[in-house]
């Protein structure tokens, strides 16, 4: 009979007790916490029924605040996520350029923008946009987000982009340069079409990575996303902060969940297909020590 | 041209972020370690409330646990972790979520670590007649930490940067102070930006160097 796991021996009947002893007592201790937190929120009056209701049977919380919420949500990270595409892709390629003064300036400029908060760099967009240009009030927040967003994720994508080229064979290199192939067809022709099916799961979870960050905007310049919805939800509804925060929180969880489960979909078809040379980079592979993207 | 600085107390702003690090780097270790431990029990429960809730605080963005700890579990729950004193409750509940979040990343890395261990070493373990906690205490964990530095300086690296997160509830920390000093000084925000980015830099860039020679070192020569 093989162990289930290397760590322990498939239990015997003494082990068997011992593990539902164990059971018992852990699900005591989340029953406890689960208790002192049902009841706080019971004596604080927040398991109300009129505090929950609402989400069910008033459609306007939705229409007014919850969904245009996560519209804008979807719009700024979707915006940020069509914008950094590209300039990841022009600066992971610039810095496997041969000529060390384009490899150089381009990896200060990557590394640099991994290392800074993005919270930093959206408050100086949007101080930068209030200066000038003069761009709509209502709009500014936006503009700061994306731009924020682009900024970083676009060195993040950069780095992804860098890391899916080179983890084709060298072969592909040797061959395109073998049928006399210059540089620039080398990598348009040959490596960059292999390295974007590489590279998909990695980017797809980098979206995860972009919609969580979205919400820094709503916290922190008012942009009107679906965190920011809170308060306002919370004062038109008999202050209803626990429901909203769980309601909100959910939403955001359903979101990232589809994210990432397409992005271990696309993982699992990369690795069986095929076709190609079956070079994968993974969720998170790129989360080298010097800035620590992953998280 | 560096004349406004002396009137703002940014050292001050870097410290309080350098201690929320810190005290959360601490709590989001141990903390960490023992959802890794669950998540690799023989316990069924456990595995199972280890994996729902990394499921759930990895896809969670940090700023809703953050809000969340201020306006849910402090004003409106009345959780209290200081007294009456506003400023260091918020400073305490930013850990907390701090704690809360970057522990599961933690564990991730612990785990994978775990995974690097060759069977071998936890089959000799068994084969000795350890138990569970001793075959992941004495045997595997000392092993795995040992492979695991690099990526837990990476989790560390990315808790600086989020740790600005925090002034969206109003602790005093450096990116807060930008946002003060951005608005104030509006023909210098070239020059504010420069400092703050400079001051994450070299916050970030040395614990990187540092830690990845230390994952060099300490990594098991196999």
């Amino acid at each position: 009979m093989s162990a289930p796991s290397v760590l322990y021996d498939a239990p015997g009947p003494k082990a068997k007790a011992r593990n539902v002893g164990y059971t018992i007592a852990f699900l005591v201790a989340l029953a406890a916490v689960i208790w002192w937190v049902l009841a706080t929120m019971a004596e604080k009056g927040q398991l109300d029924g009129e505090k929950w209701s609402p989400f069910v049977t008033d459609g306007r919380i939705w229409t007014t605040f919850i969904l245009p919420g996560v519209q804008n949500t979807l719009i700024a990270a979707g915006l940020s996520i069509l914008i950094a595409l590209p300039i990841g892709a022009l600066f992971g390629i610039l810095r496997l350029s041969d000529h060390v003064w384009v490899r150089w300036p381009s990896a200060t400029v990557v590394e640099f923008f991994r290392a800074v908060p993005v919270l930093i760099l959206m408050f100086f967009a949007n101080e930068f946009y209030f200066n000038f240009t003069d761009i709509a009030s209502d709009q500014r927040p936006l503009y700061a987000v994306v731009t924020g967003l682009v900024l970083y994720n676009g060195s993040v994508l950069a780095e992804v982009v860098r890391a899916g080229i080179l983890s084709l064979p060298k072969g592909q290199t040797e061959a395109a340069q073998a049928l006399g192939l210059r540089k620039t067809q080398t990598m348009t022709n040959v490596l960059l079409p292999q390295a974007v099916t590489a590279m998909l799961p990695a980017i797809v979870s980098q979206i995860v990575v972009i919609v969580k960050d979205t919400a820094l905007g709503g916290a922190a310049l008012g942009f009107a996303e679906l965190l920011s919805r809170i308060r306002p939800i919370s004062n038109n509804y008999g202050q209803n902060m626990i429901a909203t925060l769980v309601i909100v929180a959910v939403i955001f969880i359903v979101l990232n969940f589809i994210i990432t489960s397409a992005a271990s979909w696309l993982e699992k078809w990369n690795r069986q297909r095929k076709k190609g040379t079956g070079a994968v980079v993974a969720p998170g592979a790129v989360d080298d020590v010097a800035t620590g993207q992953a998280v | 041209m560096f004349d406004f600085l002396s009137e703002y107390d940014v050292l001050g702003a870097f410290w309080v972020t350098v201690q929320l690090t810190f005290f959360s780097a601490i709590g989001s270790l141990i903390w960490g370690t023992i959802l890794a431990g669950m998540r690799v029990s023989p316990v069924p429960l456990m595995r199972g409330f280890a994996a729902s809730y990394i499921n759930l605080m990895r896809n969670t963005p940090l700023t809703l646990i953050i809000l969340a700890c201020s306006l849910g579990l402090n004003q409106t729950l009345g959780m209290t972790l200081a007294g009456q004193n506003f400023e260091q409750q918020n400073y305490r509940l930013a850990i907390l979520g701090f704690v809360a979040y970057t522990a599961t990343f933690v564990c991730e890395s612990i785990r994978s670590g775990i995974n690097t261990v060759p069977v071998g070493q936890a089959e000799a373990a068994r084969a000795l007649g350890l138990g569970f906690t001793q075959v992941l205490g004495i045997v595997v964990l000392p092993q795995a930490f040992r492979s695991v530095v690099g990526p837990l300086a990476s989790v560390l690296i990315a808790l600086t940067k989020n740790t600005t997160i925090a002034s969206t509830i109003g602790v005093a920390e450096a990116s807060l102070l930008m946002s003060e000093m951005i608005e104030n000084e509006s023909d210098k925000i070239f020059l504010v930006f420069a400092i703050f980015a400079l001051g994450f830099v070299i916050l970030t860039l040395p614990t990187g160097l540092l830690l990845g020679w230390v994952a060099k070192k300490a990594a098991v020569k196999r």
